[in-house]
């Protein structure tokens, strides 16, 4: 089982953001950058795959400037076997011209199964994978809570509204992945350093059209600082006589 | 706020800051969680030494030949101060294993020594201890007084203790230091390998530790053991064997306290900006501010200063007397921050439910061990003037 997921490199999120000076974008400095987490899901439901089939392998693919090998390196320390960047100096706010890039590179791949996180965790447009399935002729599975592979043919889970759904699809096909599939192994130390031995192979991103771009960005207003009451038993009647008084939630 | 005020996260390559980022994420989800219960317990978790090994922490900066990651020495320090960070008893278990056991193995060992241990060790299948300090010889290992008479037939035979010996009832080999052949000179020190499951060898726990109590520490005794000509680690010779073990543990140590003392900095400074008294957050007093101030600006000092020792070791150019510098200041900042951590918490302070005080006990043992402070003090006083304090 041949297995590609494409990953985003993304500002890590417990941060308070700030916008920078042309307005259209969010402020860099001082920002650390990680997987996004649905993609690290992904990543981690693929290898598991693999390694309960014993057989097969796990590439990554990720779109952007040089940093993302980074973030390629990441998930070769997490066990995968190869790596590809689609080299462009920016990352087009536009699933389209994104989804017609990565069509390309996995066209004639030989993938089963093409893997997504459901949407990024900055952009959280959720619509890249969409794209890709248009353009490849495949069936598409979104936000899959489970995923198993059997006998050449898929099975997955989805959540919605007050229960589960449940498909089954035929091979090759692209699944998106939501939370709650699986929790990314940490990287071992010997991991990180067999990284540095793998493959990663470096080509021109073929973006499609960017017909979508970012005009203004903006923040949200301040709230006011929390404050804490004090702890345990002895705290719950102040809190209800403020819950019920100041803030007149009661 | 990032602890990381002079953005150090720069000067780490991709590989040092993936190392670091792994350690956490263990740290974050394996120690912190049940430390503190360990600590008043007063119990090592055994239960991580498999995870520590599969994440590869084990004498992770020796090679990948003999089982262990291959990393460079600033890496190394980056895990220690992420163990650390979580609890000294931690970091105490991994400095002890890699830097202390693996270590004089792969330097002072034979091949077939380093094969028979290393790659066991690294995989946490077999634990060691390191036996230097005696009851009566601390500071000064020197005159210590255990012995191993060599037989006839190139066997030999060992006899007396030591004390304070980490990981020494749960170890299962011990790098013991001994004189050799009646000879009461230092230059007769050889280190041994002895496995702790010999006949004689004995092993008990020190009671009443109010310090690194999720760590065990012991008192080891050798009535008579008979070890095999190959137990002698060959290439160990005089009291320099040992110190250079130390040498490595110590540096390691220098980046431990800091990890510590970020634990606590990052506990006071929330508990600051949350605790309200007064009707504002005590973060918003000047007394506490600059209590803050201060712990950042020792922590930042402290980081730069084992980055770059790191450096010099990578680059094989430190000396003993520079790691004497590291321990001594981070170790000594670290108890200091902890300390004035646990003050800023008030009543809370004392619980062992937050982190401030049982780093700060730690913190003591720390800043006894691999030197007291005041033993690094000599060792720096005999660099600058060229007067040794000691004899
Ligand atoms: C929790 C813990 C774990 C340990 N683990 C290990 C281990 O795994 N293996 C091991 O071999 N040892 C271990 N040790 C031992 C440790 O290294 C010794 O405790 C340390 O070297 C100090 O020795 P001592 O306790 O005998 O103190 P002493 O040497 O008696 O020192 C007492 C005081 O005198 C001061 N002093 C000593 N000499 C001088 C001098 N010349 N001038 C001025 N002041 C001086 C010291 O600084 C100290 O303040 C451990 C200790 C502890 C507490």
């Amino acid at each position: 089982m041949k297995i590609a997921v494409c990953i985003k490199r993304v500002p890590e999120m417990d941060v308070t953001f700030k916008i920078a000076p042309t307005g259209k974008a969010v402020d860099e400095t001082g920002l650390k950058w990680d997987m996004s987490d649905f993609d690290g899901y992904a990543v981690e439901a693929a290898l598991q795959l693999t390694e309960k089939a014993g057989t097969g392998e796990v590439h990554v693919i990720s779109l952007g400037p040089d940093v993302v090998q980074e973030t390629l390196r990441k998930a070769l320390s997490m066990g995968v076997a190869k790596a590809v960047q689609l080299k462009c100096d920016t990352v087009p706010f536009d699933a389209y011209a994104i989804g017609t890039a990565l069509a390309a590179e996995l066209k004639d791949g030989g993938y089963d199964l093409i893997m997504f996180g459901k949407m990024s965790i900055d952009g959280a447009n959720g619509v890249t994978q969409f794209v890709v399935a248009e353009l490849l002729g495949l069936p598409l599975v979104h936000a899959c809570s489970k995923l198993e592979i059997a006998d050449g043919k898929g099975s997955a889970r989805r959540e919605i509204e007050g229960g589960g759904e449940l498909v089954s699809f035929a091979l090759p096909a692209i699944v998106s992945i939501d939370e709650g599939i699986a929790r990314p192994r940490y990287p071992s130390l010997k991991g990180i350093m067999a990284a540095k031995r793998k493959p990663l192979e470096v080509r021109p991103a073929q973006l499609g059209e960017v017909r979508l771009t970012i005009e203004t960005m903006e923040l949200p207003p301040p709230r006011a600082a929390g404050r804490i009451i004090g702890e345990g038993a002895a705290a719950v009647p102040e809190l209800v006589a403020l819950l019920q008084n100041e803030a007149k939630v009661l | 706020m990032n602890p990381d005020f002079f953005n150090i996260e720069s000067a780490l390559s991709e590989e040092e800051r993936a190392v670091r980022d792994s350690v956490r994420r263990f740290v974050d989800e394996r120690v912190l969680p049940i430390i503190g219960q360990c600590y008043v317990d007063g119990r090592f978790p055994r239960e991580l030494i498999p995870a520590m090994a599969e994440l590869g922490v084990l004498g992770a900066n020796l090679p990948e030949e003999y089982g262990c990651a291959g990393l460079n020495n600033v890496s190394y320090g980056l895990i220690m101060q992420e163990l650390e960070r979580g609890d000294s008893g931690i970091r105490s278990f991994a400095s002890v294993q890699g830097a202390l056991v693996m270590y004089p193995i792969y330097a002072f060992g034979s091949e077939e020594q380093k094969r028979e241990w290393l790659p066991r060790m690294a995989k946490g299948e077999a634990i060691g201890c390191f036996g230097l300090t005696e009851s009566d010889f601390g500071s000064n290992p020197s005159g210590m007084v255990t012995m191993a008479m060599e037989q006839p037939d190139g066997t030999w035979i060992l006899n007396g203790g030591k004390m304070w010996i980490t990981n020494g009832s749960q170890a299962h080999v011990s790098v013991v230091w001994a004189k050799t052949n009646g000879d009461k000179e230092a230059s007769s020190i050889r280190g041994f390998i002895v496995p702790t499951n010999m006949a004689g060898f004995k092993a008990k726990d020190v009671k009443g530790k109010l310090s690194l109590r999720a760590s065990d520490t012991s008192e080891l005794t050798f009535d008579n053991v008979h070890l095999p000509a190959t137990a002698v680690l060959p290439k160990s010779g005089g009291l320099k064997s040992p110190l250079m073990c130390l040498t490595q543990a110590r540096y390691g140590i220098s980046w431990g306290a800091i990890g510590a003392a970020i634990a606590c900095f990052e506990e006071a400074l929330s508990y600051a900006r949350n605790r309200v008294m007064f009707d504002r957050p005590i973060g918003g007093f000047q007394i506490q501010q600059v209590r803050l101030a201060d712990m950042l600006t020792e922590i930042v000092k402290a980081q730069l200063v084992s980055l770059h020792l790191g450096r010099l070791k990578d680059a094989g150019t430190f000396t003993p007397q520079q790691v004497s510098l590291a321990k001594r200041n981070n170790v000594d900042i670290a108890t200091n921050v902890a300390r004035e951590a646990r003050r800023l918490l008030g009543g809370n302070g004392i619980l062992a439910e937050y982190a401030s005080m049982r780093h700060m006990a730690n913190l003591e043992s720390v800043y006894t061990y691999e030197g007291t402070h005041d033993v690094h003090s000599l060792i720096l006083g005999q660099a600058v003037t060229g007067l040794n304090a000691f004899s």
